[in-house]
């Protein structure tokens, strides 16, 4: 079976690995700023995932939204929320709901269901990156699991934006990327939604003298 | 000019130009001008439609027919009425100290660009614009839902924001699967996104992973119509915003979302065989519809309380494009129609008793008759309309849907009973003292705009007694659409 997959392929496959592994250390870090670089580092891996895909296939957009990539999810973004928590003065410790190992463990659970949701998919691609589609699942279910168990509203934000780096992941695999009219598109509104909800943190700190969302329970049916 | 670049370009560049005049005196009339212009290039652009047929824009970037030109003009439409009303309730609001000159500012700008993404996810002949474009919806209402910046609005924003980001990241991954099998078919260019050319093709979209794409698509898209279990930033947002955005969200934005899943459900429907998507949209509607209508009962805050409505009528909506087939589509299209034109109106009304009486909670507002008989008067006769009483046209539409479901689905037919009634006891219970009872009156410093009030209520009256017959082949060319 090894045999038969070609080089860049098994590089592909090796980058979108070091994605699901970051997205477990992401899942298990405790500390923002730690964080931040984390998600910083997926970004990269994401980058030089496309990268490979593109030297490989010679797709011209693929090199485009590469470097789309690197510009905003290694560096713009990072940087926004890295100077987000120094302004905000945000306490590095993150508070998780559940207890770290506990979460780890469902995490495994959801990388299993992910793999078994995209194997039917995995088998129609015929792209040499369609490996890793389950282990963009992964990485977006993980995601979704760090935005429910953490408390604070950057850590939020932060699982949001990891888990566009699984859809990209995703595209990559499955198709060699969405058109370039839509990456764009994608990019741009990630870009406004971060510049937004910098705003928005602004308003929740002075509200509540705090970005903790246990301070926002207050809506319910009752 | 095209009358389709005027009505995206209106909306753009006038929310650009308030966001750069600021607050002024007739900053609010611009707003009105400019949705006024958006209205009428709307207006423009459906007649050549229905004239002249189908047609492209922007090479095969956006493609306008039938169905969508309907969505189209409602949206004008209600967006025009919208910011007449929104003139003098802004303006109390400013008058109430809850709104400084900025906020107001950022208000008119983002309504605009609201207006902007909106129109454009209906025109767009690209899935992955159209995903593009309700995000950036998602954004600009965001800003808006938090605009008093109290606790509650902030959390509301908050909720909205993560559940609808979530949501949709869904909806992204299910593009993504369908941009896969269309480009085994349609194979790698810039083509396999667009709708025009998946539909010549859907018959050969591979079935399991259109299943799966149109799975995430529902639930994605489905988390903005409000379905249950993902409705739950609805209440919060429609409740803590400023009632023209509430009016707006429920009049408007559902709708849209509820466009994609049907563009999306005709695409399912042709690739995979027997009767996947309208079973899944069938099972959401039924049970949107009963969660709704029992959460009803529960609630105290006015405004909530007629968000749950409109997740409910929602709920309604998606079972009956479910059960499909021209007559089920027909009263699927007419029922959005009366559901926007109607909840807007009861915003309208709710929004102006609620600055009368300083408060939403419902057990404090009392008498409206006696405080402006008109706005009692319209919440009285809206709440009458949107619970589905002859003679207003909300009435046909649910009467169409239940007559189908007793058709072709008969263990619907209770299940759909069951909500209406329970729905039609809580809402009437709640409205009838809040609008007859013994109050005390507050003036407001600027006379509230009662006219698109009693202009909707008064479509939605005409269209239950009488539904033009250019209408009616409209709405049965855009029925037929959706198969």
């Amino acid at each position: 079976m090894s045999a038969s997959i070609p080089f860049s392929a098994q590089l592909i496959n090796l980058f979108a690995a070091v994605i699901l592994l970051l997205a477990f250390a992401m899942l298990a870090q405790r500390r923002l700023p730690q964080l931040i670089n984390l998600f910083a580092l997926q970004g990269g891996a994401l980058c030089l995932a496309t990268l490979v895909a593109a030297v490989t296939t010679g797709q011209v957009h693929l090199y485009y939204s590469a470097g789309l990539t690197l510009a905003l999810k290694v560096l713009l973004l990072p940087w926004i929320l890295h100077r987000l928590v120094r302004q905000l003065k945000v306490k590095g410790e993150v508070e998780a709901l559940i207890n770290i190992p506990t979460t780890m463990l469902v995490g495994i659970v959801l990388v299993m269901v992910a793999f078994n949701v995209a194997l039917p998919i995995s088998e129609l691609s015929h792209t040499i990156t369609r490996g890793t589609l389950g282990i963009a699942l992964a990485v977006v279910m993980l995601a979704f699991l760090m935005m429910i168990t953490r408390q604070k509203a950057i850590t939020q934000v932060v699982g949001f934006l990891s888990m566009e780096n699984g859809l990209f992941l995703a595209a990559t695999s499955a198709t060699y990327g969405m058109p370039m009219v839509v990456e764009l598109g994608i990019a741009l509104d990630v870009l406004v939604g971060v510049i937004i909800l910098g705003v928005f943190f602004f308003q929740i700190r002075d509200q509540f003298d705090s970005l903790d969302i246990r301070h926002m329970e207050k809506l319910k049916d009752n | 000019m095209d009358f389709f670049v005027l009505m995206l370009a209106i909306p753009l560049a006038s929310g650009a130009l308030l966001t750069v005049v600021g607050e002024r005196d007739w900053a609010p009339n611009l707003n009105i001008v400019a949705s006024l212009g958006t209205f009428l290039a709307a207006a423009g652009l459906t007649m050549e439609i229905v004239a002249s047929g189908p047609r492209f824009a922007f090479g095969e970037q956006f493609f306008i027919d039938s169905l969508n030109v309907f969505f189209v003009a409602l949206t004008a439409f209600v967006g025009l009425t919208t910011s007449i009303f929104s003139g003098p309730y802004m303006r109390n609001e400013a008058e109430h100290g809850r709104l400084s000159k900025p906020r107001l500012r950022l208000y008119k700008s983002m309504y605009q660009i609201f207006m902007f993404t909106m129109l454009a996810a209906l025109t767009t002949n690209n899935l992955g614009i159209l995903w593009v474009a309700m995000e950036a919806a998602t954004l600009t209402t965001v800003l808006l839902v938090s605009l008093y910046r109290t606790p509650a609005s902030l959390e509301a924003a908050w909720k909205y924001f993560i559940l609808c980001g979530v949501g949709i990241a869904q909806a992204l991954f299910g593009t993504i699967l369908l941009y896969f099998a269309a480009e085994r078919v349609l194979g790698e260019s810039g083509n396999a996104l667009l709708w025009t050319h998946l539909i010549d093709v859907k018959g050969q979209l591979e079935p399991t992973i259109m299943a799966l794409s149109f799975i995430f698509l529902l639930v994605g898209y489905g988390t903005k119509v409000g379905l249950a279990p993902l409705h739950n930033w609805l209440p919060d947002a429609h409740a803590e915003g400023p009632t023209p955005v509430s009016a707006v969200l429920s009049g408007l934005l559902l709708n849209v979302a509820l466009y994609a899943i049907l563009r999306c459900k005709v695409l399912a429907d042709g690739a995979i065989a027997g009767d996947f998507a309208g079973r899944l949209m069938i099972g959401f509607g039924l049970f949107t519809l009963l969660v709704a209508a029992f959460f009803l009962s529960r609630q105290k805050d006015v405004k909530r309380m007629f968000a749950y409505s409109s997740i409910e009528h929602m709920g309604l909506i998606t079972f009956a494009f479910g059960m499909g087939g021209p007559v089920a589509n027909f009263a699927g299209l007419l029922h959005m129609t009366m559901h926007s034109l109607t909840k807007s109106a009861i915003f309208f009304a709710v929004g102006h008793a609620t600055q009368k009486t300083g408060t939403q909670l419902m057990e404090n507002i009392r008498g409206l008759i006696r405080i402006n008989p008109l706005i009692g008067w319209g919440l009285m006769l809206g709440t009458l309309a949107i619970l589905g009483m002859p003679p207003f046209g909300v009435f046909a539409s649910e009467f169409m849907i239940l007559t189908h479901a007793m058709k072709h689905y008969p263990w619907a037919t209770p299940v759909l009973l069951l909500g209406l009634g329970v729905a039609f006891a809580a809402i009437f219970g709640k409205v009838q003292p809040m609008v007859f009872g013994e109050t005390e009156a507050r003036r407001l410093p600027h006379a509230p705009a009662i006219t698109p009030v009693f202009l909707h209520l008064g479509l939605v009256l005409m269209l239950g007694l009488y539904i033009p017959p250019y209408l009616a082949r409209w709405f049965q060319e855009a029925a037929r659409m959706l198969g």
